[in-house]
């Protein structure tokens, strides 16, 4: 009996993805033990027309990273949506947006003028990609920008959600040997639509650090302080996000004295992470008169990035408004 | 169309003070215009930021959130963190390029009746100038767009 197919791919990411899954060192061979790897541009050559080419629904599993930024991106989630039976949202960029997101809050036009046309870029005829391109050998294309970066979800129906930045090895590891385990009928699948590979509570569930009352007079960044190691980090100002963070990291950064940055995304039930981070973090500033709490509030140099690092495209506003002009 | 734009603004009121203030305002008569929409909450303290954000997705031009005056909350100090809640949003909507104009924050006690209508006033007028702020048209075009888009999808050459 020939084995089931397995695939990865990346779109708009960074490739920690990839990494994370190799990260899961020995586990990595029981994938190859069970599954026939069809399709993982990082990993082997494999070409689009073979992909084309596979009956459709005839992958198992495919694990999609990365977040959708031009056609490119939607094609291949589209092709593989229709090739594959279970479709995974993976990490936090493919779930959410992820960083690449962040461009949402610029338009189209600034993030080319930025790219290609400041003073750290050797461009003397301000030319920008063009889409198609004739040359001596014929036309040539490269994909289309869109105006905003979406997730996998807002493109094609997911089956599951995997979140992270990257989803932490363990993590992978566990959901791998889940299927190998259903795949053995020792085990069931969870529901669709949900989120596999971490944790339905916060990261604070987790985290070790000491917690008391929390009341802040004044942000500070992490690299200026030499952060007590038993204590909440929050309470010594350094923002973090870990109140509204899903958890099953196991508290990894907090533990190692960084910050948490949100990679896990919003926790079960809740519509906005950046909202609830917002409401958190507001809510600790001991400051009763306006100009105190603005003058507190100027720690937060950059609240849009900070509250919304890896969930741009999957939050209530989505985007500035310059992005969805086009 | 109608000639003048009428902005939509939704209002959140804690059910102590200020919406005891709009209340006395309907008694009293006092006119306002008929733009505002409001949600009673048992305390200013329980506006989540989600609430605000929802309404701007969902077709709001502005928000007015009003509770006690400070040292008048009925929980003791939740308008306090509705305060800096409410300054910190501010700050986030203008990075998302929503005018700081489209959101208010007021206090009202039972009595001020007269003032809330007055500040109910200030505020559709003031969103009136700024115009639509239109964000479930801009979803819907930005998805036309990228519909427009792939619907131009090519094989990518392998």
């Amino acid at each position: 009996m020939s084995k089931p197919k397995f695939a990865m791919y990346w779109s708009a990411s960074c490739g920690g993805c990839e990494i994370a899954v190799l990260n899961t060192h020995e586990k990595i061979l029981d994938v190859d033990a069970n599954f026939d790897v069809v399709f993982w541009p990082v990993a082997m050559d494999a070409k689009y027309k073979d992909v084309q080419a596979m009956e459709d629904k005839s992958i198992l599993l495919t694990l999609f990273n990365g977040a959708i930024r031009n056609d490119e991106n939607e094609h291949i989630a589209r092709l593989l949506r229709r090739k594959s039976q279970l479709l995974v949202a993976f990490g936090a960029c493919a779930t959410e947006g992820g960083i690449p997101a962040l461009a949402n809050l610029s338009d189209k036009q600034s993030i080319f003028d930025t790219a290609f046309n400041t003073i750290s870029t050797e461009n003397p005829n301000h030319i920008l990609p063009q889409t198609r391109w004739t040359m001596p050998e014929g036309e040539i294309t490269i994909p289309e920008m869109y105006p905003v970066v979406k997730t996998l979800e807002q493109v094609v129906p997911v089956d599951y959600y995997m979140p992270g930045c990257p989803p932490e090895s363990h993590q992978i590891a566990a959901v791998i040997d889940l299927v190998i385990q259903v795949l053995q009928g020792k085990a069931e699948l969870p529901p669709k639509g949900a989120v596999i590979g971490a944790g339905a509570s916060t990261v604070c569930e987790e985290c070790q650090r000491a917690r008391n009352e929390k009341k802040i007079t004044q942000f500070v960044r992490i690299q200026d302080i030499k952060p007590d190691p038993t204590l909440c980090l929050l309470e010594q100002g350094v923002l973090c996000n870990g109140p509204a963070t899903r958890g099953g990291c196991g508290a990894a950064c907090p533990t190692a004295s960084m910050p948490c940055v949100g990679c896990y995304g919003a926790t079960d039930g809740a519509m906005d992470q950046g909202a609830r981070l917002l409401s958190a973090v507001a809510s600790v500033i001991d400051a009763r008169d306006p100009k105190q709490v603005e003058q507190i509030l100027d720690g937060i140099p950059d609240p849009a990035g900070m509250f919304y690092r890896f969930g741009m495209s999957g939050s209530l506003l989505r985007a500035s408004k310059d992005a969805w002009k086009g | 169309m109608p000639d003048k734009f009428e902005p939509l603004i939704i209002g959140f009121t804690c059910n102590w003070c200020s919406y005891r203030a709009a209340d006395m305002a309907g008694l009293g008569r006092m006119k306002y215009p008929p733009n505002l929409r409001l949600i009673r909450l048992m305390c200013s303290g329980r506006l989540d930021p989600t609430f605000v954000l929802k309404a701007f997705a969902d077709g709001a031009d502005g928000v007015l959130i009003s509770g006690c005056h400070p040292g008048d909350c009925h929980y003791l100090e939740q308008n306090y963190k509705t305060q800096s809640r409410y300054l910190l949003l501010t700050r986030l909507l203008a990075s998302f390029g929503i005018e700081p104009q489209r959101i208010k924050l007021i206090w009202a006690s039972a009595a001020e009746g007269a003032y809330f209508a007055e500040q109910a006033t200030q505020i559709v007028e003031q969103v009136r100038a700024l115009g639509p702020l239109n964000w479930h048209t801009r979803r819907t075009l930005a998805k036309a767009q990228s519909e427009q888009l792939s619907q131009g999808l090519e094989e990518v050459p392998a």
